[in-house]
């Protein structure tokens, strides 16, 4: 069976990956350990939250999956931060552990040029530096002219609970045992990564009477820029919130030893990621602290298991039973799950190139957590970029690389590419330069276009879009002519806002921190969609923020703008500090300033770059 | 750029030696060509030889040649540096031989540029380096120094790091806003955080003006009525051992023609040309020639007479420069009083002719440009044009983000501002390192599921 595209992996990036370059054409094989385990969601039941789900809106603006997926199996949605600003409002869902993995089985069943295949891949058929197929465990050969390895964190999986280790990957899946090997033979460095997931509880053990009920939004939402709501707004189901107590604090400490972190087992190799701590790390390395919060969040409706947020552990199962019953309204508890973490392997990323391509073998990509980046989000989003690079390769196109003042997307891939990583990668919304324009309500307005020339947004959604651009112009227009006089003083001072005595345009008004668009509209010649309204209102409030972010991206892409030849010698720069020249070997960044953010090359070495630029290359 | 450079590296005119540097891969040869004594092309590295700069057999000079090789030099190049007695002549004589045969011209800056881009020092260095080469004094030197050892780093630094624990607070309420149990960064706080920012950033400004100052020199004018005794004043400074009077034309764009060196702090008298050779041409200056020249300074010594009451063109003067940094010097102190001066600000009594109390102008000097204090204090100032520029920008940038609060924006708006200033206190001292941030922020803060 021959193939364009071979997708290895079917979890968050395998699924957006195959959607994109089957979408884009090419005929594309889906190779699976795990047919029933399609988009699963091995940790917390939740889809977006900060920076997270603005790339969900990414994803969805470039015509990817997951924020139409998420829409179909939200238990509760909201809005972070709506009081903090438009530039980190982003939304976070709780979704349906059964729902959601199902409802993609479905789109990528009914997707063209699509196949699923279950099996574990053995080996990458490699030649002379051209990746042309994969070999399963059971020595079948696939052709194809593309592979994009999504393996997430299977690659020689290793459960760690206590003082015991076990070869399997998430719910005890079977892991897959040769393929780093394999990458490791091909040249590639391997990094050794590990999380965790913290107990789920039996949902009738509970006494949530104890707990503070968090529900979501009374106002609908979606994170498709396509989809009407799909939910009940009074029936979304809550989360709940609780915290740890001294006993559980006491109990921790009591049993240190035996949890696998902190000498249960001694051949722990795997870098944990720092913003996701074990309970047993956060009472240990914030021991002032009397107590840490904890969510309970529901997994499914179609069963039982509630998540415990915050309180991922390695400890022994009796240890567990322990520290869970000392927590309020979970003294008699059922613990369903325990807590486990997992170590695998992944690739260094800084061997990919912006494409996600990998700089030794052409034509094979990687994607989501085997490039050593953590969440659901921050894989689909890779996913998607390798899916619509590879298509575009096989195109004979140049690959679509997002700006960091394009997208959070951008802001990640760069980051892994050009820094590489300490520990499991997340995004946060501080990772990028410019978040002002990188925000949850303009995502369609940055990247849609993109997803339409590459493909993934057909006419209807791309009409719908420019009908959008165009409504803001109008409104914006209208806003600056339409003038109010000293007559509507009335009218002002029923908004509690100072009155004029000359004419005032209503744009002009609107940069009073008082006062709403919706406050204005009577005055308004045409009707505008709300997300038309608050496009305009955070433009003209924020106009002078914006405008400055936008200056220092400009200032940030001239540096972008200075590109480096792919044959540029670094050994013949005999200027550059040792550690500079050895980095930007190992990175060859694309541009002086994707150079400038490698760690230990410095503003000298860059100048020293710049000079030899424009010695040799008349730069 | 491999050429070999020279250029005479210690400020013209003041002292009687004078460093000519030479750095680059040939400088040992030509230095041999023109240098009596022959081991020094073949001696060790990092030695210093006597001998005599020779030209067609011709002595020019007795000098002391140092040697340097790379790689441990200030430009990571062959260095030499010859020191000259003989004088700016001479010096320049020098230089000439080493230009004709084979050496170019350094450009201003040139040997630090090549220390830079041969990574031997970063750019906060290169700069006080620079200024270094400018150091006409020793207490400037000092100063440049100072900003070389990391002084002024660490003053920012811990500007810096105020700052990185309100980002960080700031990050983790942004990025983790279901935490209920973490503090939120309020307004009062960041306002006040602002203001402790701008009084320290102001006092370093302040410093380093006046820093400038001592290097640089105070552009000093002496006014008065004539007769006063503004020329046996002058006299009398001069006179003095502990000054010195050097005449060199034009070397300032602001045409001064004499510096007058008190303890240490630099005089640079302008428009006084020529006033060791017509005596009388400081006193015969008309009221109105004088107040001209006001201007331009930064210091205004202003010259009375004690033995007679204040006159027409007397308060005329006064209120002229009451808005200049001025000394009100009361000369012939030992006559009898007849001025009436309770309303004079900035006194000093002395007696230009019996030498009375002629330190109590030096001493005003100090107290009125703040001096003492940065004498006796570590001098943290910031040498450098680029550095106090950016602290321009830094004040610029926290005025912003007061406006902001004031205006009620929200903190993911005015934390644009905020890290703006983080990023431009980094740039002073070279840090611009954004993973600092988010290590700040786990480090501070309890947070991930």
């Amino acid at each position: 069976m021959n193939y364009e595209i071979i997708v290895v992996g079917g979890g968050h990036a395998g699924c957006e990956a195959a959607l994109a370059s089957a979408r884009k054409g090419h005929k594309t094989l889906l190779v699976t350990g795990n047919i029933n385990n399609i988009a699963d969601m091995p940790c917390n039941p939740s889809i977006g939250g900060s920076a997270k789900g603005i790339v969900v809106r990414e994803i969805d603006a470039l015509g990817g999956e997951m924020g139409k997926n998420a829409d179909k199996s939200l238990l509760q949605i909201k809005m972070l931060n709506s009081a903090k600003g438009p530039a980190v409002r982003a939304l976070r869902a709780q979704a349906d552990k059964i729902t959601y993995p199902k409802e993609m089985l479905k789109t990528l069943n009914k997707t063209a040029n699509l196949d699923i295949l279950e099996a574990l891949v053995k080996k990458l058929i490699v030649k002379s530096g051209k990746c042309e197929g994969v070999i399963l465990e059971d020595d079948r050969q696939i052709k194809a002219k593309a592979v994009i390895l999504t393996t997430g964190t299977y690659m020689k999986a290793d459960i760690l609970v206590g003082s015991t280790r076990r070869r399997e990957g998430p719910h005890g899946e079977k892991p897959s045992n040769y393929l780093s090997e394999n990458l490791e033979e091909l040249g590639f460095i391997l990094k050794r990564l590990k999380t965790g997931t913290p107990p789920r509880i039996a949902k009738d053990s509970i006494d949530f009477t104890k707990m503070k009920v968090e529900n979501g939004d009374n106002v609908y939402h979606t994170f498709s820029f396509d989809l009407k709501p799909k939910y009940d707004i009074d029936n979304q189901i809550p989360c709940h919130l609780i915290y740890t107590t001294a006993k559980t604090h006491e109990i921790i400490n009591k049993n240190l030893k035996k949890s696998s972190m902190y000498g249960g087992l001694n051949d722990i190799k795997g870098v944990g990621p720092r913003y996701c701590p074990s309970i047993e790390d956060k009472v240990v390395r914030f021991a002032d602290k009397e107590k840490h919060q904890l969510f309970l969040e529901p997994e499914s409706i179609y069963y039982d298991d509630i998540y415990l947020q915050g309180f991922s552990t390695s400890m022994p199962y009796d240890v567990q039973e322990e520290m869970v019953h000392s927590l309020p309204g979970l003294e008699k508890a059922k613990i369903l799950k325990y807590a486990y973490a997992i170590e695998y392997d992944s690739i260094y990323p800084t061997q990919l190139k912006q494409s996600l391509e990998t700089k030794i073998i052409e034509n094979l990509y990687s994607a989501g957590q085997i490039n050593g980046t953590s969440g659901y989000e921050e894989a689909a989003c890779q996913g998607l970029i390798a899916g619509i690079n590879a298509a575009l390769k096989l195109e004979g196109k140049k690959p679509l690389i997002l700006k960091r003042n394009e997208a959070y997307i951008g802001v990640l891939i760069d980051d892994l590419v050009t820094k590489g990583i300490r520990d499991p990668y997340r995004l946060l919304t501080s990772r990028a330069e410019y978040r002002l324009l990188l925000r949850h309500d303009n995502a369609d307005l940055r990247l849609r276009e993109y997803g339409y020339k590459v493909g993934l947004i057909d006419e209807t959604r791309y009409h719908n879009f420019l009908k959008k651009k165009e409504s803001i112009k109008v409104l914006t227009k209208e806003l600056q002519t339409k003038k109010l006089t000293p007559k509507d003083n009335d009218f002002l001072k029923q908004l509690n806002t100072k009155e004029i005595k000359d004419g005032i345009t209503l744009y002009d008004l609107l940069k009073r921190p008082e006062i709403t668009i919706e406050s204005l509209t009577k005055f308004l010649a045409n009707n505008y969609n709300d997300d038309v309204l608050e496009q305009v209102n955070i433009d003209i409030k924020y106009a002078g923020y914006i405008q400055k972010a936008k200056k220092e991206a400009m200032k940030m892409n001239e540096l972008e703008d200075k590109k480096i030849p792919s044959d540029i010698d670094y050994d013949a720069m005999h200027n550059l500090a040792s550690e500079a020249k050895q980095k930007l070997k190992e990175i060859r960044p694309t541009s002086l300033g994707q150079a400038l953010r490698i760690s230990g090359v410095n503003p000298a070495d860059i100048s020293i770059l710049m000079i030899y630029l424009k010695r040799d290359y008349h730069g | 750029m491999n050429d070999t450079i020279a250029a005479i590296s210690t400020a013209q005119g003041v002292g009687a030696i004078s460093i000519i540097r030479v750095s680059g891969s040939e400088a040992i040869e030509i230095v041999s060509k023109i240098f009596s004594n022959k081991k020094f092309k073949t001696a060790p590295s990092h030695t210093i030889h006597y001998g005599y700069i020779t030209n067609n057999d011709e002595k020019i000079d007795e000098v002391l040649v140092s040697k340097m090789l790379a790689p441990k030099t200030f430009t990571k190049e062959d260095v030499v540096e010859i020191n000259t007695h003989g004088g700016i002549v001479a010096t320049n004589k020098v230089l000439e031989i080493l230009l004709s045969n084979g050496c170019r011209l350094a450009e201003p800056g040139e040997f630090s540029k090549r220390a830079f881009l041969n990574g031997r020092i970063d750019l906060t260095e290169a700069e006080g380096i620079m200024d270094l080469i400018n150091a006409k004094t020793e207490k400037a030197s000092q100063m440049a120094i100072n900003q070389i050892n990391g002084k002024a780093s660490n003053l920012i630094k811990d500007l810096r790091n105020d700052l990185a624990a309100i980002l960080a607070n700031i990050e983790v309420n942004l990025n983790y806003p279901e935490y209920e149990d973490i503090e939120e960064m309020t307004v009062s706080k960041i306002s006040s955080s602002m203001d402790n920012l701008e009084t320290k950033i102001k006092k370093i400004c302040l410093e380093s003006k006046n820093g400038e100052l001592l290097k640089n020199g105070i552009k000093t004018v002496i006014v008065g009525r004539p007769n006063v005794g503004k020329s046996s004043l002058l006299n009398n400074l001069i006179g003095e051992d502990k000054a010195i009077v050097t005449e060199i034309q034009g070397t300032t764009r602001d045409s001064v023609e004499a510096t007058l060196i008190l303890d240490n702090i630099i005089l640079n008298l302008i428009d006084t040309a020529g006033i060791r050779k017509t005596k009388d041409l400081v006193e015969s200056l008309g009221v109105e020639k004088s107040l001209k020249l006001v201007n331009d300074a930064d210091l205004v010594l202003l010259v009375l007479n004690y033995n007679e009451k204040l006159t027409e063109d007397d308060k005329k003067i006064i209120n002229q420069i009451k808005d200049k940094k001025y000394i009100t010097i009361i000369n012939k102190c030992d006559l009898a009083k007849k001025i009436d001066d309770e309303n004079l600000q900035n006194k000093v009594y002395v007696s230009a002719l019996n030498n009375i109390n002629i330190d109590g102008i030096t001493n005003k000097i100090k107290e009125l440009f703040n001096l003492e204090e940065i004498e006796t204090e570590d001098m943290s100032y910031l040498g450098s044009a680029r550095s106090l520029s950016i602290l321009n920008k830094v004040r610029e940038a926290i005025k912003e983000v007061k406006q902001g609060l004031n205006q009620g924006f929200t903190l993911d708006m005015i934390e644009i501002d905020l890290k703006n200033i983080w990023n431009l206190l980094g740039f002073i001292i070279g840090e611009t390192y954004e993973e600092e941030l988010i290590d700040q922020i786990f480090k501070r803060f309890c947070v991930g599921k």
